[in-house]
């Protein structure tokens, strides 16, 4: 059975303009629950260059893309925005009433008075390795993150990487597993020293198997391989396999975006400039995803883009009040909410 | 100075390069088929060209970083390179790469 949430405004997408638009909202006595793919918040902050610095946040001379992340998580953090991780956003559809209906890959059902796209480039998806035909046996026996362990029990597994997924994951399943076969191009790793040092340990104690090389074909029927071809120094090998985990990071999907009715512009949706609304009214688009003309795609605008939507957010969620408009630094009402008077 | 491409489909495209450019700001400024994602910021690696063997020396070897980046493509060879970390000077004019599959837009 499905879960049914119901709360003011669903904002899809935790990078760090939807994560300033908690804070606006907030600021107006608006809840907010977000929608990421990803499993944690931040965007293309936290996932593309967590340890990179940028130079252009106001009053930040320089500021990491994991350190912006984390100091926009405490700023919204009186607010305590509610964060559905590890989902997608599928459809959103309008209802009788003005409201919105959502649903989510994970079985989940949102009603919403407003929808806040902040979708940035789109959906972080995994890197799918160019091996031929490897659809037909996805989400059976080639898994790109475990979401079971008992999926793994017993079985061949191979796993292609050298990130810290390849690693923990060799770590984990290891003990579960009827044989691991891990796969890297080379013999250095992007993966804590730690985990490395044992996988290591685990490959001179013949537990594990390591072999430096690419995947190249996939044999197999019904979904369901048998055998993995590598490519390797020493020659072509075929490894035996049940279960393939191949871990090349993610990169950005417009994915089910495109499909909600939205005027776009090439890969962006259409929004005007007082209100960030697209071109369905109730559900407004900022950041990276927005299209008007003269946008800038910088971390900055979506900041703006953010307070703006606010206050046309606002005369949706409580339709008639009056948005006295404040500071920060004088208002005691704006402060008492931050929990700072 | 002149980059030669060849895309995804095989196809030969010649380019005007622009001294200081990085070669993928080039090649997407022609706009052939390359998703570049990151910008040129050595994150992302959807910037993946295979260099001509005859230019590997001139254009010289991957930094660890860049490495670091190439892992995360399953079809990487030992002439892989990222673009976006191969700067457009007159030492590479006539430079010949071919754009790899991973570097496709969707
Ligand atoms: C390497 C690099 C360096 C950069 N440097 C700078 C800089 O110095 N200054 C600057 O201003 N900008 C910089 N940028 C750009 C900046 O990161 C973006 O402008 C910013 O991240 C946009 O924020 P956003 O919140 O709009 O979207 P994003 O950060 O892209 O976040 C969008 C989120 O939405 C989620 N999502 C999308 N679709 C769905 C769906 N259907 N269901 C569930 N979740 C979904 C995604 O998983 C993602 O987490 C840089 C970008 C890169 C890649
Ligand atoms: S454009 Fe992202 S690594 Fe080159």
């Amino acid at each position: 059975m499905s879960t049914e949430i119901t709360t003011d405004v669903v904002v899809i997408g935790a990078g760090p303009c939807g994560l300033f638009a908690a804070f606006e909202l907030g600021l107006l006595d608006i809840k907010c629950h977000f929608i990421d793919i990803l499993d944690r918040p931040g965007g293309q902050c936290a996932e593309l260059y967590p340890e990179k610095p940028i130079y252009d946040i106001p009053a930040f001379p320089v500021v990491t893309g994991q350190q912006l992340t984390d100091n926009l998580m405490a700023q919204i953090a009186p607010f305590a925005p509610e964060f559905h991780f590890n989902r997608m956003v599928n459809s959103i559809e309008k209802q009788e009433d003005g409201s919105f209906k959502l649903e989510t890959d994970a079985d989940e059902i949102f009603h919403a008075k407003v929808i806040v796209i902040a979708a940035g480039g789109g959906s972080f998806q995994p890197k799918r390795p160019p091996v031929e035909g490897i659809e037909q046996y996805e989400n059976k026996s080639v898994f790109y993150a475990v979401r079971k362990m008992d999926d793994f029990r017993d079985q061949d597994v191979v796993i292609v990487g050298g990130g810290d997924s390849a690693l923990d994951w060799t770590l984990n399943l290891q003990p579960i597993v009827r044989s691991l076969t891990l796969v890297h191009r080379r013999d250095a790793f992007k993966a804590a020293p730690a985990s490395v040092n044992k996988m290591k340990e685990m490959v001179m104690e013949g537990k594990i198997n390591f072999l430096l090389g690419q995947i190249g074909k996939l044999d197999g029927e019904n979904g369901q391989i048998n055998h993995v071809h590598l490519t390797t120094d020493a020659g072509d090998l075929s490894v035996p396999a049940t279960r393939l985990l191949p871990f090349f990071g993610l990169t950005m999907k417009l994915g089910p975006v495109a499909d909600w009715g939205l005027e776009l512009n090439d890969n962006t949706i259409k929004v005007d400039t007082e209100k960030f609304e697209t071109s369905v009214p109730g559900i407004f688009a900022i950041g990276d995803i927005n299209w008007y003309p003269g946008k800038l795609k910088l971390i900055l605008s979506g900041f703006h883009e953010a307070a703006l939507m606010a206050q046309a957010a606002k005369a949706i969620v409580s339709p008639g009040e009056r948005v006295v408009f404040q500071y920060t630094t004088s208002s005691t009402k704006l402060q008492k909410k931050l929990g700072v008077a | 100075m002149i980059i030669n491409v060849t895309d995804q489909a095989g196809e030969n495209h010649e380019l005007e390069g622009l001294e200081g450019w990085r070669v993928m700001e080039v090649i997407r400024d022609w706009g052939l088929n390359i998703k570049a994602e990151c910008g040129g910021a050595l994150s992302c690696a959807t910037c993946h060209v295979y260099v001509d063997k005859d230019w590997l020396d001139v254009v010289g070897a991957p930094s660890d970083d860049e490495e670091d980046m190439l892992d995360s493509v399953g079809d990487v060879r030992s002439n892989s390179r990222l673009s976006c970390q191969i700067l457009c000077s007159d030492a590479l004019d006539g430079l010949k790469l071919t754009l790899a599959p991973s570097a496709a837009k969707d």
